[in-house]
């Protein structure tokens, strides 16, 4: 998280033009817009199609995110153009590997989220609510402008959970696209497949959290469910989407190795073999900080999994320095990509293929 | 609402199945005095309003006066003596997401305010609060941050507890105005019905005290309303509650909708907030059955949570009608 005074130093110039234009707490500017994908139901009430949860809201009630409200029948985004973390990150942060390597995104985040996973590393920012934070007024076409001044070459939606600020997000990845920014977004795949096949016309990458392969782990952890994230990884493998899956590896909840090999195994038969995979060391958060951060020889043994069944990229994550950062060709061995944590050591790529043996590697470069 | 349907205090006699020891306490009013058994008093005045939504406040007053000294068999001013010190800071937490119409009703609170100064409660230590500033003004409430006089405001002007507080399913944060702000609390919500989880009565009042409260409407609120009750903050400061039950609402909760109102023209009073919910409800489910609605349970949604509520693992009261005695007065 970011606070405005580190915003404003870090950002520079950006900083400047932000104050020229008002960079002012939530309200000042934005408001709130229409809500897009919800239906109106008798009596004021209506229901919201954004995601799976399809929320039956009550007028003056807000849906499951905390920040999309019945008003008088309509629905309302409460924070379109609001966002409340603002960051130029390595891409590698998001993390995309095979992405753009070594450019910066520009990372914008607004409050709320459509799950509750009790690890989250964000919780006071995603568990809340848009009154309870103090946000930018960035409308998107400041978005763009911004990253275009700090020299980003994409837009990130990330730290909270972008499906539930999904008309900000449109909005902005469409002015980028115009302008020769790209978009990325950051997410736990909870969402219905109308939004996210628009989302795929504007969108260029996607990082989905495959929080676990059970359902149980879903329902008891995570306030969701496994089926629809599945659904979506489909869809966007449907939609030609450049998509990379992180799976956050959490002792005794969803690090068992029968499970790991069958979600790898599920990987590499409906996604396909190219698709990367990360597996990331959890550490104690939130309302889970009663079980230990993950020992790195279980990572280990988790990319072993991964690339015993099938899969060519498997990563480790949240440990940096480790081999297991780096990317490797899968037909020869060299290192492709060297890494330290978010760092690029050396790019050794040739126009997206393996410099030695010519094998092409999947990403956009 | 429409005067057709609206009931006064001897047709829902009347009409009352909320069960026979529920109705033994209504008919006999009595109530028994052992402290395993929880008490609910409906104190109903016929003559409060002046029009369809406008009261005479110096009835509020005394109505709160009848229903006070019915249920602790006390004079008033020594009930308001006993249960709260010089020292308290007490909160009054009212419900004032519908605004005008479906609100604590600010002369009911004003009422109560008058009371605690009676008691010897320093002004400025009264606090009347709900989550937003916003709220409470749209419910016809005067915001007053300051020492002069007593203060009402939203968790929004000071926020929420740094900590996360857990029970069960449940982990928020809690409003600094029940966190760190007052030593007592009393509850003010409404009687009425909720889309989601049913009724909102007493306990459901407390998801204006957390930050998420977004976050536990699923499955009818179960367990999470209760999980929420068990917050110690909340469970420990409050004192008392009293429900407006005077323009109730049986059907198109939270929102105020008129057309579903009806003047009970009563104040609930008690300190089991499980027997007040439950007894609400069944008040809830006889005004539906009145008006040819279907019950909760057949809408899809039974209040469970308050059984929950009452189970080994929350004991935050009874929900068994034959524990609950109801006096109405």
């Amino acid at each position: 998280m970011y606070s405005r005074r580190k915003f404003i130093r870090h950002c520079g110039g950006a900083g400047c033009f932000l104050i020229a234009h008002g960079l002012s707490a939530y309200g000042n500017e934005s408001g709130p817009v229409e809500a897009r994908y919800y239906q109106k139901l008798d009596n004021r009430k209506i229901k919201c199609e954004l995601c799976p949860r399809e929320c039956v809201i009550d007028d003056l009630e807000r849906g499951y995110c905390g920040v999309r409200e019945n008003r008088d029948g309509t629905y309302y985004s409460l924070v379109y153009g609001l966002p409340c973390s603002v960051h130029a990150d390595p891409v590698e942060k998001k993390p995309l590997f095979h992405f753009l390597p070594s450019t910066r995104a520009f990372s914008i985040a607004t409050v709320g989220c459509n799950v509750m996973c009790k690890f989250c590393q964000n919780w006071e920012i995603s568990q809340t609510r848009p009154e309870q934070i103090q946000s930018y007024d960035i409308p998107p076409s400041m978005v763009v402008k911004l990253a275009q001044e700090n020299r980003c070459a994409s837009i990130a939606y990330t730290y909270t959970e972008p499906v539930i600020f999904t008309e900000y997000m449109y909005d902005t990845a469409e002015l980028g696209r115009k302008a020769g920014v790209k978009s990325v977004m950051i997410s736990n795949g909870y969402i219905n497949p109308e939004p996210m096949m628009d989302l795929c016309g504007v969108l260029d990458g996607v990082k989905i959290d495959l929080k676990a392969y059970t359902e149980r782990f879903y329902k008891e952890l995570v306030s969701g469910e496994l089926r629809p994230v599945l659904d979506t990884l489909v869809l966007l493998r449907d939609k030609k989407m450049w998509t990379e899956i992180v799976y956050l590896v959490i002792p005794g909840q969803n690090d068992d190795p029968g499970e790991l090999k069958s979600m790898c195994n599920w990987i590499a038969k409906e996604l396909g073999p190219d698709t990367p995979l990360h597996f990331s060391r959890f550490h104690p958060q939130y309302r889970l900080k009663n079980i230990p951060a993950t020992p790195v020889s279980t990572l280990k043994k988790a990319r072993q999994i991964g690339l015993d069944n099938g899969l060519f990229f498997v990563y480790i994550g949240n440990v940096p320095g480790d081999p297991g950062e780096s990317t490797y060709c899968p037909d020869c061995g060299i290192i492709l990509i060297q890494r330290i944590g978010y760092q690029v050591v050396k790019i050794n790529l040739k126009q997206g293929s393996c410099p030695a043996c010519g094998r092409k590697i999947a990403g956009v470069w | 609402m429409s005067h057709n349907h609206a009931i006064n205090r001897r047709r829902f006699c009347q009409s009352s199945i909320i069960g026979a020891s529920l109705l033994a306490g209504l008919h006999n009013g009595i109530y028994c005095q052992n402290g395993s058994f929880s008490r609910v008093v409906i104190a109903t005045r016929s003559d409060l309003r002046f029009s369809r939504f406008d009261f005479f406040s110096d009835r509020i007053s005394k109505l709160l006066d009848t229903a006070i000294e019915n249920y602790f068999e006390k004079k008033s001013p020594a009930v308001w003596a006993d249960l709260f010190s010089q020292r308290d800071v007490v909160g009054l937490k009212v419900n004032c997401l519908a605004g005008k119409g479906l609100s604590t009703h600010p002369f009911l609170v004003e009422a109560v305010i008058q009371r605690l100064l009676q008691a010897g409660v320093e002004a400025h230590k009264i606090i009347v609060w709900d989550r937003l500033d916003r709220d409470l003004e749209r419910a016809g409430y005067s915001l007053y941050y300051g020492r002069s006089k007593s203060q009402c405001y939203g968790t929004n002007r000071v926020g929420y507890s740094g900590q996360i507080v857990e029970f069960g399913s449940a982990g928020s944060l809690v409003s600094r105005i029940i966190s760190d702000l007052c030593t007592a609390v009393i509850n003010l919500p409404v009687l009425k019905d909720h889309g989601i989880v049913g009724v909102s009565v007493g306990m459901k009042n407390f998801f204006g005290a957390i930050n998420n409260p977004n976050k536990y409407h699923d499955n009818i609120g179960d367990p999470y309303v209760a999980d929420v009750n068990m917050f110690p903050d909340i469970r420990n400061k409050t004192r008392l509650t009293i429900c407006d039950a005077l323009t109730p609402q049986y059907e198109g909760g939270p929102p105020f909708m008129p057309q579903w109102t009806w003047q009970m023209d009563s104040l609930m009073v008690a300190q089991d907030m499980v027997a007040l919910d439950y007894t609400g409800w069944q008040i809830i489910e006889q005004q539906r059955e009145f008006n040819n609605l279907p019950s909760l349970e057949a809408s899809g949604r039974k209040p469970s949570y308050i059984h929950t509520a009452a189970d080994e693992k929350h004991l935050l009261g009874t929900d068994d009608p034959a524990k609950i005695f109801v006096k109405k007065v």
